[in-house]
């Protein structure tokens, strides 16, 4: 008998995080992400864990970000209309660097919309869903094995950079059992926030040295008193209304993404070496788009797919490099055109430009695909 | 079967057509295969319209939802009613008796079985309904060996249940007469 198992994407979040070492879900479940919380409910005290289910989400991501200050790596997972709620506390978790997990799975909105059907209308949400100028990191899987490994690299990430990471999924994802073989634990990477016990002079808490982005993290609770805050702040953690230190920190903040976007940033290319049209999609679309380029192919139609795993920050320069080539850009994702505007940017001005899109809650099909395809142009053009 | 065995199951919600979808997926992953599985349902948690998928393939499977159903399980009239129309001519339609088929469906493709009932009377619990069902299709196609089906079965089952679903498996198996699974058993063979 095959060592495979049937898991559901929302399982293999739960698997992933456990493997990458989170010990801590806070969360208010929701559709189609409720999976997620209850096997945290399950899985968690097994492993030594702690699961509360909150009042909301404004409390949960609060949870979450007071027990990852504490020193245990921490997650949450909701849909649409928590997402919403979640949005001021993640931008405190930017502004104070404390790393966590979110996990938005995608359901067709505004409001609460469709609750049981497949979107990806969250996609500008998760970068700006949030005010003022942040940085953010946002990976989207297309299969539950993906699922679990971008779990695991989100912790990761969030890990190293010091700051909530989003998890992007969609309801494709997230309600879809497959068989999986997950990997040996043992085997995976895991990073660790980098710990600084030292009582440095003058309690400087957030200081980074030169030509770094990211500071220590102190052991919250235990040694030398430190302040956290979603003001402005100086290396000691403490308010500031200093512009000239408040401007540097904000900088430092995105510059900690931006400069390590190479690091930060995963794409997959499929068949593009000789296409003339690229897919360019992410999350679950992929599925859909893999069907539609095999029986074009066959057709003997150069067709290949561009994907964004990490779909914050936008793989612009990976775009331009790997479909440098490519005279048609064929956008297709379940919202009315988002990460349509980001290609758009990223194109250049040869390159045409065409959207696929779905609100409705239905799922693109691959024959909705080939016939964007093969049909006259789209309704967006680039020029 | 073609390269991909793409079965659909519907009923109400509470009916565990979901499961019923579940178990054939998880019995094709025991087995070595490919196997996708999804849902879709209202936000009721009993009582609205229910509809689980599963893709059994030798093969990668992209696609996760069934769009030309090589069979369809139909628990309720409204089910059948609402997914009878958009099958394929050479679809395999099972129903309970309890139901009438449409005119659009041939009635040489449509296996016609007391599955509630049986649940109720012969398995002594209605609710092992979904069960009886799994069993049923199970021997129209031929699809797995019962080992395999039970190993499938008691993964997703409450824990001391294990005898009461192998008996509404036996009992689905038996409404599946000898010239039946025949006449299906070919052209489905995976």
């Amino acid at each position: 008998m095959s060592k495979a198992v049937l898991m559901q994407g929302n399982e293999a979040v739960v698997e992933g995080a456990i493997a990458a070492g989170a010990r801590f879900f806070a969360g208010y479940p929701i559709t189609p992400s409720t999976e997620i919380a209850e096997q945290s409910a399950l899985r968690l005290p097994q492993v030594g864990g702690t699961f509360i289910q909150m009042e909301d989400e404004l409390a949960s991501v609060a949870a979450v970000l007071g027990a990852s200050a504490a020193g245990v790596k921490a997650f949450t997972a909701t849909s649409g209309p928590g997402f919403s709620l979640m949005q001021e506390n993640i931008g405190y978790g930017m502004m104070a660097e404390i790393p966590c997990v979110i996990v938005d799975v995608q359901r067709t909105g505004p409001s609460t919309g469709l609750a049981t059907s497949p979107s990806q209308g969250d996609y500008m949400q998760a970068r700006w869903g949030t005010h003022g100028d942040h940085p953010v990191i946002a990976l989207s899987p297309s299969s539950v094995l993906e699922a679990y490994r971008l779990t695991v690299r989100a912790f990761n990430l969030s890990e190293k950079y010091r700051t909530p990471v989003i998890l992007l999924m969609d309801e494709i994802v997230g309600h879809m059992r497959e068989g999986v073989t997950l990997p040996n634990p043992n085997e995976l990477i895991i990073n660790s926030r980098k710990m600084s016990f030292h009582d440095g002079a003058n309690k400087q808490c957030y200081f980074v040295p030169e030509g770094q982005y990211v500071p220590a993290m102190k052991p919250f609770g235990r040694g030398e008193r430190y302040n956290v805050t979603g003001l402005a702040h100086d290396v000691s953690g403490f308010p500031t209304n200093d512009n000239a230190v408040a401007g540097a920190n904000i900088k430092r903040l995105l510059d900690k993404v931006e400069k390590n976007a190479d690091d930060i940033i995963r794409t997959e290319e499929i068949l593009l070496d000789d296409a003339e049209t690229a897919v360019v999609c992410f999350g679950g679309t992929k599925r859909a788009a893999m069907d539609a380029i095999a029986a074009l192919r066959e057709k003997g139609e150069k067709v290949g797919l561009f994907r964004p795993v990490t779909v914050w920050p936008f793989p612009e320069k990976q775009l331009r490099e790997k479909c440098a080539h490519v005279r048609r850009l064929l956008v297709v994702e379940h919202n009315h055109g988002q990460m349509l505007l980001q290609v758009q940017r990223a194109a250049a001005p040869a390159q045409r430009v065409d959207f696929l899109g779905r609100i409705d809650g239905t799922v693109i099909t691959p024959d909705d695909i080939i016939a964007a395809i093969e049909g006259k142009e789209g309704e967006y053009h680039a020029q | 079967m073609s390269d991909k065995f793409q079965m659909r199951f519907t009923g109400s919600g509470g009916q565990g057509v979901i499961l019923a979808s579940v178990i054939f997926a998880e019995a094709a992953v025991v087995k070595g295969l490919h196997a996708v599985q999804s849902q879709a349902y209202g936000p009721e948690a009993r009582g609205g319209s229910s509809k689980a998928e599963c893709i059994i393939s030798h093969g990668e499977i992209w696609f996760s939802k069934v769009i030309r159903p090589d069979f369809l399980l139909a628990l309720t009239q409204n089910a059948l009613d609402k997914y009878a129309p958009e099958l394929a001519g050479d679809a395999v339609v099972m129903i309970d008796d309890s139901l009438d088929a449409p005119a659009c469906l041939d009635p040489e493709r449509v296996v016609s079985v007391p599955i509630l009932r049986s649940a109720k009377e012969d398995v002594g619990k209605a609710i092992t309904a979904n069960i009886v069902a799994v069993g049923a299709i199970n021997e129209l196609f031929g699809l797995f060996d019962e080992d395999v089906l039970r190993e499938a079965v008691s993964r997703h089952i409450p824990k001391g249940t294990e005898e009461l679903n192998f008996r509404a498996l036996s009992v689905g198996k038996g409404l599946i007469a000898p010239e039946l699974r025949d006449k299906y058993l070919e052209e489905n063979e995976i």
